[in-house]
C-alpha cells in the first residue's frame, strides 16, 4: 500500500520536470546563452570606434581594474538607491494605507471600483511621454515655478531650476518613479489581499478587533509572500532604473552626474559597443543586485520557509 | 455613472476592435492560441492574427532588383518624392524607379539607434544578398566622417561623378565629406550656413536702431557681442542662451578634438566657455538647453530675449510664424551674419560601397544635389536653402527671397556670403561626441555647480566613455 | 468608547480616506487630462508652454497624422499582436512554472527554484547586447518572434505567481482532483489557473503594458516600417525633419496609443479591482 502510493506521487512529480520545460528551453535560449556571451565579454577588450572594431582581445581582469579604478560607480550606485528610496518608501506606505482602506471592512468606502481603478492608470503613460509633461510643468517659467512666485515663496527674477539642482532633480525622477509604480504595487498588495479569506476579517469584527488590530494582525501577516515580493522586485527594478532618470537629463544624468543610475552608466558604454566595460559592469550589477535581495531575504525572513 | 462606464467601454472596445480588423480586411484561419486567459483576450488575439501575414506583405514582387536607402526621418524621401522624376512612390515606405523598386529603411536617431542599425548592416555588408545591401544612406555632418573615413562609403569620382558637375556646391559642405586621402564621398542639396536672429523691437531699443548693418557692427566680434549683451542685460533681456553661441564657436576653431588619440580642447572652446560664464554670470545669456520651454519663450516678444542663432530652415520651423502672438507674425525679425560665420545642420547623401545600384545612385545624387531646375524647386517648395551658388544669387538679388518674418528683409545676400566663409578643415569623426558632451559638462559649470576644472574632467570622461581608444591629456 | 463616539471617529476616518483618496484620483488623472489638452494644441500652440484649457486644433492633428506617411495603424495592429501575444504566453507559462516547483517534489527543485530566482536579479540591459548577437546569428532579425517568445521565460512573473499560490493555493484541491482521476495538465487548466485569476489578471496586465510601452528592444530588432510597434514610431514622428515637425501630431498620437491599454486595463481590471471571491481556496 505504501509503496503503490509512493511509486503514484513518484509518477506524478515526474509532472514537476515537464511543467519547467518550456520556461527552461526558452530561458537557456534568449537569456542564458546572451548572458553568458556577457560575462564571457568581460574579459575582453572589444569595442567599436566609428565602423572600426577593436578587439576582441584577452585582457583579463583589466575592465574590472578600469571600473574601479575610480569611485564613480559607487557615486553612481549611491545615486540609485538614494533615488529608489525616495520614490520607493512614500510608494509602499501610500499603497499599503490604500490597500488597508480597501480592504477594512469597517470602512465600507464608496466608489471604490473606481479609485481602484484609476491609481494603476498613470503607468499606462509611456516614460517618454510623462517626461514631455514634466519638461513643461517644471520649465523655469512653467506653471509650477509661476505658482510659487504667485504665493511669494520665490523670487520672479531668480526661477529655480529643478533639473539644475541635485536635490530637485533626484526628487523629480524619484516622483516620477512613484507616480508611475504606486498603483502597480497597490495592485500587487490589493490582489494579495484579495486572496486572504473574508471569514478571517468577520471573525475578528465579531471579536471586536478594531480596523488597525485587523490590519497588523491579519492583513500584513498574511501578504508576507507578496510584500517580500513588492519589496524585491521593486529593489531589482530600482537598481534598474534606467528610463525616467535617462529621459529627464537626456542621458546626462545631470547635475554633475548626481542622478546618473548604474544602467544609465551602462548605457554610456553601450555608445562605443564596448562589450567589455559592458560586460564587467553588468558582472558588478549582478553582484550586488544579489547581495540585496539575499538581505531581503534573510531580513524578511524569507517566505514559505516555516510551512515547509 | 456606472452605465456611463460600462458603455464608454463598450465603445471604446468597439473601436479598439474595429480598426485593426478593417486595417486588415479579414481571413479565416486562426492561429494557434494557448488555452489561457478570459475569453475577451483570446478573441482579440484571434482576430489579430489572422492579419499578420498581410502585415509582412509588401507591394515589390519577390524577386525584384532593390534599391536600399537608410535614413532617420523622411526628408529626403519627400524629397526625393516631390522632386525626383520617376519616382513613383508605392507605399509610405516603398517606391519604385523604371525598373528598380526602392526599399525606405527609416530609424529614428533616438538612442543612437540609427547609427547602429545603420553600422551593423554596413558592417555585413560584404557577405549581404546584393538586394539586401544598402545603396544609398544619409548622414550628418557631426558624425559624417566616422562613415565617410572608412572604405564604407564611395568616393564621388568612382560614382562618375566629376568636380565640374560639383562646382556650383559651397566648398565647405564637401569639405564634410571629404575622407583623410582627400576623396570626397558624399553630397549634399543644402547649405546650411547661418547667422544671428534678431529681435527688431529690441535693437530700436538698445542700439536705436534695427538696421542689419548696425546691428551686425555691434555684434562684429566676441569682444563687441559681449559689450552689445552687457547692454542688452541691462535693458531687461537676455542676449540669448549658451548653447545658442556653441556652434558658432565650435565651427571656428584651430584644431581637431582629437590629436594623436588625446582629446585636446581648442582655445576657441576654451574662449566659449569663459565667454559664456562671465555673461551667464552677468545674467546676459542663460542656460537653457535648445527647444525647452524656456528656450521657446524668446519667440514672443514678453520673452525679452535680443537674439537666436539658427540657418534659413529655422526661420520658418523655430519662429512659429503661424501664431499670432510671436514675434515673427507680426515681421519682427532680422537677420545679419553675426561673430563669425558657420552653419546648422543639413544632410549629406552617401553611395554605400558594394552597391548594385551604381548608376542609379549617381543619377539620384546628380539630379538632387546638383541640377539647378530641381534646386531651384527645392528652394521655393520647400524653403530649403539649397547647395548652389547660383540659385542663392538668383534668390538674394530678387524679391523671391525677401521673408515676411524678417521684416521683408532678404537674407541671402549674408547667407550666401556666410556659407564662402566657412571653415571646416578641423573635423574629426569625435565631433559628435565631443561637441554633446563639452555642452552637457559645461552646463553645470556655469550654472555654478561644479568648478571649471571639474566639468572638464567630467567632460573628458564622458568623451572617454563614448570613444574608450582615446585619452585625457 | 461609546457608540456615538465611535460613529463619529468613523466618519472622520472616512472623510480623511475620501480627501485622500480624491487627492490621489487627481493626481493619477492630470496627467491624462494635459495629454489630451496639448492633444488638441497647434504645434506654435504648444511651444508656448503649459495651459489647462483646450484648444480648437484636436481634428487636424488628428488629420494630418491619419494622413501622413506613418503607418500608424499597422502600428496599432503590431503593437496589439506583439502585447497580447507577450501577456499571454508569459503568465499561462509562468504560471505553469510555479506550479511545477509549488506542487510538485522533485530532486533538483531546490536548484531549480534558487536558480530562477537568480536570473530574475540580471537586469534585461545587461544581455542586450548578447541577445541581439543572438538573434542576428539566428536570422530574427526584423521579426516578432525575439519580441514574444522570450515572454515565456519571465522570471519575474514567476515569482509572482509562486508567492501567490504560497499565500493562496492549498495542494488539497489537487489531491482531490487527482483522486476523481484527472490528469496532471487537465488539473494545471482546468483548476489551477481558474483560482489563479486574480494573479493571471494582474500579470497579464503588467506584462501587456510594458511590452505595449516597450521602446528599447523594439526599436533594435524591428526596421520595416509596417512591422515597427506604436512607440517606434512616436519616436520617429518626434524625429521628423523641420518641415513636418510638429509636436500636436506627437501628442495626439501619444493619446491615441495609450487608449488601447485603457481598453484592455478596463477589461482586466474586473479581475484585480470586483473581488473575485476565491471561492475554495480557505485552508
Amino acid at each position: 500500500m505504501e509503496k503503490q502510493k509512493n511509486s503514484k506521487v513518484v509518477e506524478y512529480n515526474r509532472w514537476g520536470y515537464i511543467f519547467l520545460i518550456p520556461f527552461m528551453l526558452v530561458y537557456t535560449v534568449f537569456q542564458l546563452i546572451p548572458l553568458f556571451t556577457t560575462i564571457y565579454n568581460s574579459f575582453f577588450e572589444n569595442y567599436r570606434v566609428g565602423l572600426e572594431q577593436i578587439g576582441p582581445n584577452f585582457i583579463g581582469l583589466e575592465n574590472y581594474v578600469t571600473l574601479f579604478s575610480t569611485p564613480d560607480i559607487w557615486k553612481y550606485f549611491g545615486n540609485t538607491m538614494i533615488m529608489w528610496i525616495m520614490g520607493f518608501v512614500p510608494q509602499i506606505l501610500l499603497s499599503l494605507l490604500l490597500g488597508a482602506w480597501f480592504t477594512s471592512p469597517s470602512l465600507r468606502l464608496k466608489g471604490q471600483q473606481f479609485f481602484k481603478t484609476v491609481i494603476y492608470l498613470p503607468n499606462l503613460i509611456m516614460a517618454s511621454a510623462f517626461a514631455m509633461l514634466f519638461f513643461t510643468l517644471f520649465a523655469n517659467e512653467g506653471p509650477i515655478n509661476s505658482m510659487l512666485i504667485g504665493w511669494g515663496l520665490m523670487d520672479a527674477a531668480e526661477p529655480y531650476k529643478w533639473l539644475s539642482n541635485t536635490f530637485s532633480a533626484r526628487a523629480l525622477v524619484a516622483f516620477m518613479n512613484f507616480l508611475m509604480w504606486f498603483g502597480n504595487t497597490t495592485i500587487l498588495l490589493m490582489s494579495g489581499m484579495l486572496g486572504i479569506d473574508p471569514s478571517l476579517y468577520e471573525a475578528a469584527e465579531v471579536d471586536g478587533a478594531t480596523s488597525n488590530q485587523i490590519f497588523y494582525k491579519i492583513t500584513l501577516p498574511l501578504l508576507k509572500p507578496i510584500l517580500i515580493y513588492v519589496m524585491i522586485t521593486s529593489l531589482i527594478g530600482g537598481l534598474q532604473m534606467f528610463d525616467v532618470p535617462q529621459i529627464l537629463t537626456n542621458g546626462t544624468g545631470d547635475p554633475t552626474r548626481n542622478t546618473m543610475t548604474l544602467i544609465m552608466y551602462l548605457n554610456k558604454h553601450l555608445y562605443s559597443k564596448n562589450f567589455g566595460m559592458g560586460g564587467a559592469l553588468s558582472v558588478f550589477l549582478f553582484v550586488i543586485t544579489a547581495i540585496l535581495s539575499i538581505m531581503v531575504f534573510k531580513f524578511t525572513n524569507a517566505g514559505g520557509k516555516e510551512k515547509k | 455613472m456606472k452605465g456611463f462606464k460600462k458603455k464608454a467601454l463598450a465603445v471604446m472596445m468597439a473601436a479598439a476592435m474595429v480598426v485593426p480588423m478593417v486595417a486588415c480586411g479579414g481571413g479565416d484561419d486562426t492561429a494557434t492560441t494557448d488555452t489561457t486567459t478570459d475569453t475577451a483576450t483570446e478573441e482579440t488575439t484571434e482576430a489579430e492574427d489572422t492579419t499578420e501575414e498581410e502585415a509582412s506583405e509588401s507591394k515589390i514582387p519577390a524577386g525584384a532588383h532593390i534599391l536600399n536607402i537608410y535614413a532617420w526621418n523622411e526628408e529626403f524621401k519627400s524629397r526625393l518624392t516631390d522632386h525626383y522624376k520617376g519616382y513613383e512612390e508605392l507605399s509610405a515606405t516603398e517606391g519604385k524607379i523604371g525598373d528598380t523598386y526602392v526599399k525606405w529603411n527609416i530609424t529614428p536617431s533616438d538612442d543612437n539607434a540609427y547609427q547602429n542599425n545603420l553600422d551593423d548592416t554596413l558592417l555585413k555588408q560584404a557577405d549581404a544578398a546584393d538586394d539586401d545591401k544598402i545603396d544609398m544612406f544619409l548622414v550628418e555632418a557631426d558624425y559624417a566622417l566616422k562613415y565617410v573615413d572608412t572604405d564604407a562609403t564611395m568616393s564621388m569620382k568612382d560614382l562618375g561623378i566629376t568636380d565640374e558637375d560639383l562646382a556650383d556646391q559651397y566648398t565647405y559642405t564637401q569639405k564634410i565629406v571629404t575622407d583623410s586621402n582627400g576623396n570626397l564621398k558624399g553630397s549634399s542639396w543644402q547649405a546650411c550656413s547661418a547667422g544671428l536672429i534678431y529681435n527688431r523691437e529690441a535693437a530700436k531699443e538698445i542700439l536705436g536702431s534695427d538696421d542689419p548693418e548696425t546691428v551686425q557692427a555691434a555684434v562684429a566680434d566676441w569682444d563687441k557681442y559681449a559689450e552689445t549683451a552687457k547692454k542688452v542685460a541691462a535693458a531687461g533681456y537676455t542676449m540669448c542662451s549658451v548653447n545658442d553661441t556653441y556652434r558658432v564657436y565650435s565651427n571656428n576653431v584651430s584644431g581637431k578634438w582629437v590629436q594623436d588619440d588625446k582629446i585636446v580642447i581648442d582655445k576657441n572652446m576654451e574662449k566659449w566657455i569663459d565667454d559664456s560664464k562671465a555673461l551667464v554670470d552677468a545674467k546676459a545669456e542663460d542656460t537653457d538647453d535648445l527647444w525647452g520651454d524656456d528656450w521657446a519663450k524668446g519667440k514672443r516678444p514678453d520673452g525679452k530675449v535680443f537674439c537666436y542663432f539658427g540657418p534659413a530652415w529655422f526661420f520658418n520651423f523655430c519662429l512659429d510664424v503661424d501664431d499670432s502672438e510671436t514675434i515673427a507674425a507680426n515681421g519682427g525679425w532680422g537677420f545679419c551674419e553675426g561673430p563669425q560665420s558657420y552653419y546648422w545642420g543639413g544632410t549629406w547623401i552617401c553611395a554605400a560601397t558594394g552597391t548594385d545600384d551604381a548608376d542609379l545612385v549617381k543619377d539620384i545624387i546628380l539630379t538632387m544635389t546638383t541640377d539647378k531646375d530641381v534646386l531651384k524647386e527645392i528652394a521655393t517648395a520647400d524653403s530649403d536653402c539649397v547647395n548652389s551658388k547660383s540659385v542663392l544669387a538668383d534668390l538674394a538679388s530678387s524679391d523671391e527671397g525677401n521673408i515676411a518674418l524678417l521684416g521683408g528683409q532678404n537674407p541671402y545676400k549674408q547667407l550666401a556670403a556666410g556659407a564662402e566663409k566657412i571653415d571646416l578643415s578641423n573635423l574629426s569623426k569625435y565631433d559628435q561626441g565631443c561637441n554633446e558632451e563639452l555642452q552637457a559638462a559645461m552646463k553645470a559649470y556655469f550654472e555654478g555647480n561644479s568648478t571649471k576644472e571639474d566639468a572638464i574632467k567630467a567632460f573628458q570622461t564622458a568623451v572617454i566613455e563614448k570613444y574608450p581608444n582615446l585619452k585625457a591629456e | 468608547m461609546n457608540r456615538e463616539e465611535s460613529t463619529i471617529q468613523k466618519n472622520v476616518t472616512k472623510t480623511v480616506c475620501y480627501i485622500v483618496l480624491i487627492l490621489v484620483t487627481i493626481m493619477c488623472l492630470f496627467w491624462f487630462y494635459l495629454l489630451f489638452v496639448n492633444a488638441s494644441r497647434s504645434n506654435a500652440e504648444l511651444s508656448r508652454g503649459f495651459t489647462m484649457l483646450f484648444s480648437s486644433h484636436a481634428l487636424e492633428n488628428w488629420n494630418n497624422l491619419v494622413h501622413g506617411t506613418l503607418p500608424i495603424l499597422y502600428g496599432l495592429r503590431n503593437s496589439v499582436i506583439i502585447s497580447l501575444l507577450s501577456a499571454a504566453l508569459s503568465v499561462y507559462f509562468s504560471t505553469m512554472t510555479a506550479y511545477a516547483i509549488h506542487a510538485y517534489d522533485f530532486k533538483l527543485k531546490k536548484y531549480i527554484y534558487a536558480f530562477i530566482l537568480a536570473v530574475m536579479m540580471i537586469p534585461t540591459q545587461v544581455t542586450v547586447l548578447g541577445f541581439l548577437q543572438l538573434i542576428g546569428k539566428m536570422k530574427l532579425d526584423d521579426s516578432y518572434i525575439p519580441l514574444i517568445v522570450p515572454a515565456i521565460a519571465a522570471p519575474i512573473t514567476f515569482f509572482y505567481m509562486k508567492q501567490y499560490m504560497d499565500s493562496t493555493l492549498s495542494i488539497s484541491l489537487v489531491e482531490a482532483a487527482r483522486i476523481d482521476g484527472a490528469g496532471e495538465f487537465k488539473i494545471f487548466n482546468t483548476i489551477v489557473l481558474p483560482l489563479m485569476k486574480p494573479a493571471v489578471a494582474v500579470q497579464a496586465i503588467f506584462t501587456f503594458v510594458s511590452s505595449w510601452n516597450n521602446y528599447f528592444t523594439p526599436s533594435l530588432v524591428l526596421h520595416t516600417d509596417k512591422k515597427k510597434t506604436l512607440p517606434i514610431l512616436i519616436a520617429q514622428l518626434r524625429a521628423a525633419d523641420w518641415l513636418k515637425f510638429d509636436m500636436g501630431q506627437v501628442y495626439m498620437m501619444i493619446a491615441f496609443s495609450i487608449a488601447p491599454v485603457i481598453v484592455v486595463y478596463l477589461i482586466l481590471s474586473r479581475y484585480i479591482v470586483g473581488g473575485v471571491s476565491l471561492g475554495g481556496v480557505k485552508e
